[in-house]
């Protein structure tokens, strides 16, 4: 074992990348859960995303027009969830459930000639003198530009949600659907609006595992990290900079847990693997006592004549 | 201008309707789905479902159909419980894995001793298993209001990283020449869940399910704790006015669904699987949340649902050897499955209404 081999800046750098795709699908769901729907299908949108960013960023040679990609297929995904829960107004949860299978499967489908495939790479940012700093240098200004687009989506979410009349109508939407329906605003369109929102980040999510951390496709890639990103949610009190927080956390320890298999740990490889989802749970069993933030009505059906 | 209107009570006719409605859909787009991979769709549909049960081969595969279906319909079985009161266990195959572990370590504990008594411990402990992984959500959600969907979820990630530890460590077979994988059950009598009448494919585990089909069954139809169960379900408000403990229920429902799954798990991994290896989990226990919703949560609809679902795990073989159809051809045609069953179930509390709504 040797721990010194583990470099704390370049973990922490390491960390920031590993932390996006949660970012970023955790962040789309975060304004889905705020107009009061629960999108249990995360996972599937990330999958689908991470396969179409892929394709299309290996036919076309551009990674920029993959990740466009995966953001209209986690969108379009998502729109089947809509129509599901908005037009037939089934239930969320299962509605949820089936977008996962249906998208790990559709997924699978689409990615058979791409195994194996390395895709065009992404390059950095270049910041020039900035990157030269010591610590600074390789923390903030050393990364693949959908790094900072995922930072920029969390603050553009939260001044949305907190100064904007828009976000304010979300917001009222997921607290009290019939309120909002009584003064007016059109609670089906502005919830699918929002859940076409969660699946183009969770899209865009999938594609940077699928381009930027792996980069290579292979069946069911991204592991659960949808259904972390909706612990993460969870654990963020529905609030935007507690999501990049909580996202940070979780891309720390998935890092550390990687470093720590290189390192040759006396843990077996296979204890470390489990070792996020296993924090997931303790996280949210600490964190679930209080329920006090989460929007009124999340997860209820809307229909207007009742 | 078309609308929806709530129908006062969920109608009946649609309520058995719908399931086969999404079967037909299914049927159509899968077709078309078929085609846009360049397969004859009417070819496909054939070999799906109709060469496994009629074929000139089918008494090679009909006995497949129960090997396939008692482990969708027992998991099916315990998730209906909790799926009807609300309280969702989508951590199966979490649970089916342990199952598996715990029973087969117990029947691998003993070998080569042989004795009738092993292969009920096995099943014993096989359930114990199930239901104390899935006691894990229930009691976080108990105590901690935790969200018993993400944890039980969690939980099959960590069985399938236990799994892999296992069959790489603990229970490797010792004469396996260094492969992954253990002893194989089928190779030690007393472990192994042999086909009680050789060719039929019924083993234990079919008649497990039977079993757990009857008892809830009786269940929903006879018992006061049905009857909670669906109270829970349609009116938790009123579910507890007429005084039922929801934290019973929800120790229940995981744990009696824990225990089908792991259950499944031991009668697979001890008959049609033979040996733990990484992934002789083949997903069931997700496959089985559609079984339990095609079958409207009822005990006679899921049997019908869980022969369905295997019929498609076979006709889906054969499509990919006689057809190269791709494996995830099937995944999506499942996946498509759930899909148009959530979305016909609209007309069962809906009815359609043509014409301007008038002002109240």
């Amino acid at each position: 074992m040797d721990l010194s081999a583990i470099n704390p800046i370049l973990l922490v750098a390491a960390l920031m990348s590993a932390a996006t795709p949660i970012l970023l699908a955790a962040t789309g769901e975060l304004v889905v859960e705020r107009a009061g729907v629960l999108n249990l299908g995360v996972e599937g949108m990330m999958i689908i995303g991470a396969i179409c960013g892929f394709a299309i960023a290996v036919e076309t040679g551009s990674p920029t027009i993959g990740f466009v990609a995966a953001a209209v297929g986690g969108a379009l995904l998502s729109l089947l969830f809509a129509f599901l829960t908005q037009i037939t107004l089934a239930n969320q949860v299962a509605s949820g459930l089936a977008l996962t299978l249906f998208g790990l499967g559709l997924s699978a489908l689409l990615g058979q000639g791409y195994v194996g495939i390395k895709p065009p790479r992404m390059p950095d940012i270049n910041f020039g003198p900035l990157a030269d700093i010591p610590v600074l240098g390789p923390i903030l200004f050393s990364h693949d530009p959908i790094l900072y687009v995922g930072l920029l989506i969390v603050a553009v979410v939260w001044a949305v949600l907190k100064f904007t009349r828009v976000g304010l109508v979300l917001r009222a939407v997921g607290e009290n659907h019939d309120a909002a329906h009584a003064l007016g605003y059109k609670v089906v369109r502005i919830r699918t609006l929002a859940i076409m929102f969660g699946g183009a980040c969770a899209g865009m999510g999938g594609a940077y595992i699928s381009l930027i951390r792996v980069p290579q496709w292979t069946e069911g890639m991204t592991a659960g990290v949808g259904w972390i990103a909706l612990a993460l949610v969870v654990f963020a009190s529905w609030k935007p900079w507690r999501v990049l927080l909580g996202a940070y956390l979780f891309g720390g320890i998935t890092q550390l847990q990687l470093n720590l298999q290189g390192a040759g740990v006396a843990i077996p490889v296979e204890y470390l693997a489990m070792s996020p989802y296993v924090i997931t749970i303790v996280v949210l069993v600490i964190l679930s006592a209080d329920k006090s933030a989460a929007p009124g009505s999340l997860g209820r059906t809307f229909h207007a004549s009742s | 201008m078309v609308r929806f209107e709530k129908r006062p009570q969920p109608s009946r006719l649609f309520a058995y309707a719908t399931p086969l409605l999404a079967v037909l859909a299914t049927f159509f787009f899968g077709g078309l789905l078929f085609a846009a991979l360049g397969k004859d769709p009417v070819v496909s549909i054939v070999t799906i479902f109709w060469e496994p049960l009629f074929g000139e081969f089918s008494f090679f595969y009909r006995p497949q159909l129960l090997i396939k279906g008692a482990p969708l319909v027992l998991i099916a079985i315990g998730l209906s419980l909790g799926f009807k009161a609300g309280i969702w266990n989508i951590g199966a195959e979490g649970q089916y894995i342990m199952g598996a572990l715990v029973g087969a370590g117990v029947g691998l504990a003993f070998y080569p001793t042989e004795s009738v008594l092993i292969f009920p411990l096995m099943v014993l402990a096989g359930a114990l298993g199930g239901m104390l992984w899935a006691m894990i959500p229930a009691l976080l959600k108990v105590r901690f209001g935790t969200n018993e969907i993400l944890v039980s979820l969690m939980l099959v990630y960590v069985a399938e990283q236990f799994l892999a530890s296992m069959s790489l460590g603990l229970l490797k077979n010792p004469e396996g020449f260094g492969f992954p994988g253990s002893r194989n059950l089928q190779q030690y009598p007393s472990a192994h869940n042999a086909e009680i009448i050789a060719g039929s494919g019924m083993h234990c585990g079919v008649v497990a399910a039977l079993i757990a089909v009857i008892f809830a069954y009786v269940l929903f139809a006879r018992h006061k704790l049905g009857f909670a169960i669906r109270v829970t379900g349609e009116a938790p408000r009123a579910a507890r006015f007429s005084g039922v403990n929801p934290s019973r229920l929800v120790v229940f429902c995981l744990g009696a669904s824990g225990m089908l799954a792991g259950l499944a798990g031991l009668f697979e991994v001890s008959g049609p699987a033979g040996q733990v290896t990484i992934d002789f989990n083949v997903g069931y226990g997700f496959t089985a949340i559609i079984v339990a919703f095609l079958g409207r949560l009822n005990p006679i609809g899921i049997v019908l649902a869980g022969l369905l679902m295997a019929l498609t795990y076979i006709g889906g073989d054969i499509a990919q050897s006689q057809l190269q159809l791709p494996a995830a051809a099937i995944q999506v045609f499942q996946g498509m499955l759930l899909f148009f069953l959530l979305a016909f179930d609209l007309f069962t509390n809906y009815r359609l209404r043509f014409g301007r709504s008038e002002v109240a």
